[in-house]
């Protein structure tokens, strides 16, 4: 069902959520105004040369920090169509599933892929080909209980299936 | 296999015996809490996936706190949507201007939250009443939408990792040496996803708010929730403050941990972490040479009364520093009166400092306190990662709030000698 393919933004451990969105712009819900701001304080060219479908690649710890669900949900109004990281806090994971934006955890593959690199990520698999380097790697899987949140679209969608 | 305090409490929040680490519960829950930028999210999905009620008005606190008195029009928006979601749900642990202080001060003091509570909060500091006996982590607003109608969450039950404190801190430490030591020995993700359950007989020495202070940064260790057993200084804290009856639970003597870290406390020493990483500990004295524009005392670290006394026995009689701006924010309503009552903000004005009402403000660099290019400040707040506090290539250092009264008098970064 979900699958991306897209050029990589590679970065460092410990990615921090004010990093991602910094607490400045939180004066507001809005995603799409809030996503202007993606990854600024660490990269201000990303908003500018990210197009949908691309892929987040970092190091340990991705989205530690504060709670805020506006950086997952930054990212994925960027149109990013995946995050893979050797390891991701667990705040941001948790928010990542609930509002659906796809996460893989690969420590193995992180340090071989490079920024601009191509890759095409089939979520259902987990298997994470690199098209530039013809190398290909297997995620993680995710444990039942939470396949069905990402596959019913989310932590609310879920519970509306169960209540139905 | 024996239980982890932390695994009792789920257990008992799902039903069920006994849980292990990695199983995966639906677990009930006592508090679901948000503040002013969190719970509007958390509105607009509630709203999204058309639910129609709390599942109790009294288990929400909604905490305007981030970014008030509004700091700007849309953030006035904001609490505007809180406010109008709290009263339209009859939210009866609705804190506005006035009544707020910063969340996980305000919570305990208000007896909201007690010993033996599973508690969710789209904040990530919520893991601050860990110090009480509770099980409480933090979450995001799509979490917090779920918890409010439903008053339930999901969990991965978190295997654990026992902190045995022994000996009492020297005169010149607080809470928040200790967890800066900590942080520093296992680093910014050395508790992913698990437990730090504190024990040992050192915690008789450790009052409430250094206790807070601990489990407030357990987090900035990538940990799931801290939690410290019950003892007669837990208890005195909670009686006559506890809007609900506490339930008091205790780790299994067979209990497995995944691994146990002994810390002296008589060997902690003033610690001070330095930009961008909370793990970047050094000891204070040897950053004498680092100069400062700014210094913030309080945050949901370090806001309470015994940090406002701690920052007092050091200013009373003094001045700061010429080109330091020095920002004291007690954390909540009750503590700011504390201040007035005992003359202290009359001192911290006398020495040259401003004193706001509570407010996250500067913590996060929302406002109240923001770094320009360049500038760098000794904080008790919690996060000193790249442009926490203001400018992307401005730095926070992070300390206790004797190191940060210390180091507002100096200009430089300087320990505080402790009672002679």
């Amino acid at each position: 069902m979900m699958k991306t393919q897209g050029n990589v933004f590679k970065y460092q451990d410990n990615v921090d959520t004010d990093v991602i969105i910094p607490a400045r712009y939180l004066n507001t819900p809005d995603a799409n105004e809030l996503a202007l701001h993606c990854m600024e304080d660490i990269d201000k060219e990303f908003v500018k040369n990210v197009s949908v479908g691309d892929i987040i690649v970092a190091g340990q710890n991705f989205g530690c920090g504060s709670s805020r669900e506006h950086a997952p949900l930054v990212i994925k109004t960027c149109g990013v169509g995946c995050v893979i990281a050797k390891s991701f806090a667990r705040i941001f994971y948790r928010n990542a599933i609930n509002i659906g934006l796809p996460i893989l955890e690969c420590p193995d593959c992180v340090d071989e892929i490079s920024a601009n690199d191509e890759l095409f990520v089939d979520f259902d698999t987990g298997i994470i080909k690199n098209i530039t380097s013809n190398k290909e790697y297997l995620a993680q899987p995710f444990p039942d209980f939470i396949q069905n949140i990402i596959k019913s679209g989310g932590l609310l969608a879920s519970i509306g299936k169960d209540n139905d | 296999m024996g239980m982890t305090m932390t695994q009792k409490i789920l257990a008992a929040h799902c039903g069920l015996e006994s849980v292990s680490a990695g199983q995966l519960i639906n677990a009930r829950l006592d508090i679901v809490l948000g503040n002013d930028i969190t719970t509007p999210v958390a509105i607009n999905e509630f709203n999204k996936a058309n639910f129609d009620k709390v599942f109790d008005k009294d288990r929400i606190a909604i905490v305007l706190d981030h970014f008030v008195p509004n700091k700007d029009i849309k953030a006035a928006e904001q609490s505007k949507s809180c406010r109008e979601f709290s009263n339209a749900h009859e939210i009866s642990h609705f804190y506005d201007v006035g009544k707020m202080g910063i969340e996980h001060a305000l919570l305990p003091e208000q007896g909201v939250v007690t010993a033996g509570d599973c508690i969710i909060g789209a904040d990530s500091h919520t893991c601050t009443y860990g110090a009480l006996g509770a099980f409480s982590t933090g979450v995001g607003s799509t979490d917090m939408a779920a918890g409010m109608s439903s008053g339930m969450a999901w969990f991965k039950v978190p295997s654990a990792i026992k902190v045995n404190l022994v000996g009492s801190l020297p005169s010149n430490c607080s809470g928040k040496d200790v967890i800066l030591t900590l942080i520093g020995m296992i680093g910014v993700d050395g508790a992913l996803y698990k437990s730090l359950e504190f024990v040992g007989e050192g915690i008789k020495s450790l009052s409430m708010d250094d206790r807070l202070c601990i489990c407030n940064m357990v987090i900035e260790a990538g940990a799931k929730n801290g939690i410290f057993p019950i003892d007669e200084i837990t208890r005195a804290y909670l009686d006559g403050r506890s809007e609900r009856e506490p339930i008091f639970y205790e780790a299994d003597k067979d209990a497995v941990y995944e691994k146990t870290i002994d810390i002296d406390l008589s060997k902690i020493f003033p610690t001070v972490a330095c930009p961008h990483l909370p793990e970047n500990t050094r000891r204070a004295n040897e950053l004498s040479h680092i100069k400062i524009d700014q210094v913030v005392i309080g945050s949901c670290t370090n806001g309470r009364l015994s940090d406002m006394e701690a920052a007092y026995k050091i200013l009373n009689k003094n001045k700061i520093a010429d080109g330091v701006r020095c920002i004291i924010i007690p954390a909540t309503m009750q503590i700011l009166r504390e201040c007035v009552t005992r003359g202290w903000y009359t001192a911290f004005i006398d020495a040259g400092a401003v004193v706001s009402t509570p407010t996250c403000g500067p913590c996060l660099g929302g406002y109240m306190g923001i770094l320009a290019k360049g500038e760098r400040c000794i904080a008790t707040t919690n996060r000193n990662f790249v442009g926490r506090m203001g400018h992307p290539e401005s730095e926070v250092y992070l300390a206790s709030p004797y190191t940060a009264a210390m180091s507002a008098i100096t200009g430089y970064i300087t320990e505080y000698e402790g009672d002679k």
